[in-house]
């Protein structure tokens, strides 16, 4: 010991990586309402999961009589084709949460349409941000200046473009929600990069003489990834309430598997003789959307709460 | 604990604390913040709190006027404000009394005035709401009281907003506002920590008058002891939330009875003193969190005298022959005199004193940096206007010596910052030369060889933003090994263990992040970070003073240390006086962009001097209250950058021009010559030598005192 200040005995040895997660993940549980969102997103995850393996009724099959209100049967009652909405409903998921189908056969890959798309918003959004806000100037100034002109159409109309150009698909989506999603991405990540670009380690970085591209995503990127992620919680669910929209309008994703925007445009001609048929797709949204938000209210005051 | 009132004249203290505790509500549980303070302030009397960060000073105030926020509260003890009771009361009752008779005075101005209000409105409205006074007679008291804190054209600042008037002038008017209602208790929290000496001294001078005119009792709250010194009458010492010692100023300068007390003393670099005639000695250890205190006394991992007694049991505050209140089991055996400096303290050797005119390693050529600045009229906007330009640095030439330290003084906004970041090729020159090792470079910073780069590091300011939060130490170390290639990539994790143990941190810290450093260990991180590619000039930036005083003597010894081992070249920029001088070989003091005055450090300090040195120097607050010193005071504040003065640059403030021909008439006209002297001391002034020689030194210390 000597010269000041070292009575602290080393750390003890560092908690693995899984650890340290479950740590700091564990904060959610001081929000109640952060703990509720969980559990409301957490009951899709595990309905998505189940989905794969067991479903009551063949989702697509028309066995039932049309129109059934719910009964024993059919929990949640038939819709207009006859087919199990229980079913349905619990496939939806799926595409949302679970695969994204690759045109051209039956292949699909891991992660939802919802997941993918704000991961194509976050990947934009991040590289036009940090460049926006570290280098400044020009580069800001255009960049920004396209972004905005961006946010100026409507969304749905920007949808409709996309699929319009593109036909339709599950990564016409995902790309429809990239691309609206990447402006406010971009915003974010600029105002980020602008604050954390004065403090002293980036010029110490700058010092070595670090490449820009280091300096942003090595020094900067980390250090907002805070906000970021809080922030994409919430635009998952935005997404799924895009693919909500996009279905109801006929052009979300396509068939054969059920979708629960398309669900609730399919059965709203009905919806005097078999409000259920509507109203429960659209609960299911509402509540994925809902619990997605909460969760990341709950996340975002509990990050920003005094630590001990 | 009962005592006889320490007031003269038996009148009851205006306010008494008593075995006062406050909590804060946290994440998992409760922070103990400060406990067991006691004390009490009688009339026109100044106690002053004083203490590291973090030890609970500003939370005793803000539990005075209860604000200590949503989780804060009271534990348990007692505040009797004018013998009522103040704990627990809530709401009109104590917005009343908080309005009417506790004024307080924060640390940043800009923040306790609105910016959208006139200035003269808002000291209005405190007494038209507090008094009813009528607008008019509200108006005529807070002109004259204006006057009264020496407000140049009160009835002009009236009608100004916040930002038109100078930081200095802003404290001003902030504590003429809390002097409106004439009231009964004044708290100040660190009111002049954000002003420059210059301003400071003049504030202070402001803050001790005003005691003696309005019978006020103010609560006066710094961590700086040369503060204190000027001041106040009686000294409270907090440490970790304990109040550990309390006396009168003199008793604590003269016989400090607690061994922090004793030990911040010891730490403090007196005004003069240098690196190779004195030493600091820090104090071991580091101040522990609220929620890990020792048991027994609080202080004893961290003392020199630490008995059996002190582990096992708490001390109590008590008195002692000579009227000082001490929280120690053996005050009365401790003589501070006889102290010898534990084993474990690394005293640095220090360098040989300046051979003379070593080969300079750094050399800088009629340096010049203009930032352009943007105007608001039309013309500016269609590019038309008149170009404007921040003189940022003007015209600096300096060499420095391989080997050697140069320190860089000045207020802040003088041009110190962007002088080194100029170096360094942050930013670009306007014109001028940087030559370095040989090498001409001027040119930006990504044009630069690598191996170029890897010699000329810098250290910054702030302990909390020089690490990226993200990484671990070991990476951070190990980042510039990697990026100049100075080390083989398996090598580099004992380089940086070696590096660590440089700056005596342990292996333990290796995969530490940084937000479990303190703000010394991460300052040491960042000196290894600079040191990693063994760079032979390393750029300071005021690397200590966000630092306290007990982790800045250790960081200045490590610097040292490091010079002496690795013979590395230091530029030091620092805004204390008595840091640069004990710290540097050369000292260049630099004023609105120009360098005033360069020369050996021992040679800046004493006559002949530059007027503003002179300044400078009889700003600083000593922690001496037997020192004497040179009362100068500087007229008006900096001015712009902008528009510099013509002429000589400090002109417009110098208290010296009288004694040139025509009230100085030269001074605004001509750019002045360089005087010269010998061992390279030179004075950028238009008084001839003599008269610079024969100024009187401006501190005359009148007793040795034994630290």
């Amino acid at each position: 010991m000597a010269l000041g200040e070292r009575t602290f005995p080393p750390a003890a040895a560092q908690p693995g990586t899984l650890q340290r997660f479950w740590n700091s993940f564990s904060i959610i549980f001081n929000s109640k309402v952060g703990t509720l969102g969980l559990a409301m997103v957490l009951f899709w995850i595990l309905i998505a999961f189940m989905s794969l393996f067991w479903v009551p009724y063949e989702p697509n099959a028309n066995l039932f009589v049309q129109n059934l209100p719910p009964n024993a049967q059919n929990w949640l009652g038939t819709d207009h084709l006859g087919r199990d909405i229980a079913s349905r409903l619990m496939t939806g998921t799926q595409v949302i949460l679970l695969k994204t189908r690759l045109p051209g056969g039956n292949v699909s890959i891991p992660g939802g349409v919802a997941l993918w798309g704000v991961f194509g918003s976050l990947a934009m959004g991040v590289l036009l941000g940090l460049n926006a806000g570290y280098r400044g100037g020009w580069a800001d100034q255009i960049i920004m200046q396209v972004l905005d002109a961006l946010i100026a159409f409507p969304q749905i109309v920007l949808y409709l473009v996309v699929i319009a150009a593109l036909g339709q698909g599950d990564l016409v989506v995902i790309l429809a929600i990239a691309i609206t999603g990447a402006p406010g991405v971009a915003r974010l990540a600029r105002s980020l990069a602008m604050d954390i670009k004065t403090r002293d380690y980036i010029r110490a970085a700058e010092t070595r003489g670090e490449s820009v591209w280091f300096i942003m995503f090595r020094e900067i990127l980390p250090n907002a990834r805070g906000p970021l992620l809080v922030d994409a919680m919430l635009r998952v669910g935005y997404a799924i309430f895009a693919i909500g929209t996009l279905g109801f309008l006929g052009l979300g994703l396509p068939p054969p598997d059920p979708d629960w925007g398309t669900m609730v445009n399919e059965a709203r001609k009905n919806i005097f003789t078999n409000a259920s048929a509507v109203i429960v797709p659209s609960v299911a949204i509402a509540s994925l959307v809902i619990g997605l938000n909460l969760f990341a209210d709950g996340l975002r005051e509990e990050l920003s709460r005094y630590q001990k | 604990m009962t005592d006889s009132s320490p007031c003269s004249n038996n009148s009851p203290p205006v306010l008494k604390i008593e075995e006062l505790a406050v909590s804060y509500k946290v994440r998992g549980g409760e922070v103990d913040a400060v406990q067991n303070v006691t004390f009490e302030i009688c009339r026109g009397e100044t106690f002053g709190v004083v203490g590291e960060s973090g030890c609970g000073k500003s939370t005793v105030a803000w539990s005075i006027v209860n604000f200590l926020g949503a989780n804060g509260y009271v534990k348990h003890g007692s505040i009797k404000f004018q013998g009522q009771e103040l704990v627990g009361k809530k709401g009109e009752e104590l917005r009343r009394l908080r309005g009417d008779q506790i004024a307080m005075v924060y640390q940043d101005p800009m923040q306790a005035l609105n910016p959208s209000m006139r200035l003269g409105e808002q000291m209005k409205e405190v007494l038209t709401v507090h008094r009813g006074l009528s607008e008019a007679e509200a108006e005529q008291h807070s002109i004259e009281m204006l006057g009264r804190v020496y407000m140049p054209d009160p009835a002009d600042v009236m009608r100004r907003f916040p930002h038109q008037i100078s930081g200095g002038q802003q404290q001003r008017v902030v504590i003429a506002m809390a002097l409106l209602n004439n009231p009964a208790l004044l708290i100040m929290d660190e009111p002049t920590t954000a002003l420059d000496v210059t301003v400071e001294a003049a504030v202070l001078d402001l803050i001790a008058e005003l005691r003696h005119d309005f019978d006020t009792a103010i609560l006066y709250i710094t961590h700086n002891l040369g503060v204190v010194a000027r001041v106040c009458n009686r000294v409270g010492v907090m440490y970790a939330g304990e109040m550990v010692e309390k006396a009168t100023v003199e008793e604590i300068y003269r016989q400090p009875q607690h061994p922090y007390t004793q030990g911040l003393m010891r730490c403090v670099p007196r005004l003069g003193s240098d690196k190779h005639e004195s030493v600091l000695y820090p104090i071991r250890g580091r101040v522990p969190r609220p929620s890990n205190r020792p048991n027994g006394c609080i202080y004893h991992p961290r003392c020199d005298y630490t008995q059996d007694l002190c582990i096992q049991k708490r001390p109590q505050l008590r008195l002692l022959p000579n009227g000082s209140w001490v929280r120690c089991h053996f005050a009365e055996e401790i003589d501070f005199r006889n102290w010898q400096p534990a084993e474990e303290i690394h005293i640095p050797q220090s360098v040989q004193s300046p051979a003379a005119d070593a080969e300079p390693i750094l050399e800088v050529q009629n340096l010049q940096k203009y930032y352009p600045v943007k105007g608001n009229s039309l013309r500016d906007v269609i590019g038309m206007g008149e170009k404007l330009h921040v003189k940022a640095v003007e015209d600096v030439s300096l060499q420095v010596p391989r080997g050697k330290t140069l320190g860089v003084v000045g207020e802040s906004g003088c041009g110190k910052s962007t002088l080194v970041k100029t170096i360094i090729g942050l930013e670009e020159p306007t014109s001028g030369k940087v030559i370095f090792q040989g090498f001409d470079i001027s040119n930006e910073l990504s044009e630069r060889k690598l191996e170029l780069v890897k010699e000329l590091q810098m250290v910054f300011q702030n302990p909390d933003s020089t690490m990226n939060p993200s990484y671990t130490v070991g990476q951070q170390i190990g980042r510039p090994m990697e990026h100049f290639q100075t080390v083989p990539k398996k090598h580099i994790r004992v380089e940086v263990l070696k590096l660590l143990e440089a700056m005596r941190l342990g292996p333990g810290y290796y995969d530490r992040l940084p937000r479990q450093l303190s703000g010394g260990e991460k300052q040491r991180v960042g000196i290894a970070r600079a040191l990693a590619s063994h760079p032979d000039l390393v750029l300071c930036d005021e690397p200590v003073s966000a630092l306290d005083v007990s982790v800045q003597a250790a960081i200045l010894n490590l610097l040292m240390e490091i010079q002496a081992n690795f013979g590395t070249t230091l530029v030091f920029i620092a805004h204390d006086l008595s840091v640069v001088r004990f710290f540097s070989d050369y000292v260049a003091v630099m004023y609105l962009g120009q360098i005033m005055e360069y020369g050996p450090a021992d040679a800046i300090y004493t006559p002949p001097y530059h007027p503003y040195t002179e300044a400078l120097l009889s700003a600083v607050p000593i922690p001496d209250p037997s020192a004497a010193q040179k009362h100068i005071r500087l007229q008006g504040s900096v001015p712009s950058a902008l528009k510099p003065p013509s002429g000589c640059r400090f002109h417009t403030r110098c208290h010296r021009r009288e004694l040139l021909a025509d009230g100085g008439k030269i001074c605004a006209e001509q750019t002045p010559p360089w005087r010269k002297w010998e061992h390279g001391h030179q004075i950028f002034c238009h008084l001839p030598a003599e008269i610079l020689e024969s100024f009187d030194p401006v501190i005359t210390t009148t007793s040795q005192s034994g630290v």
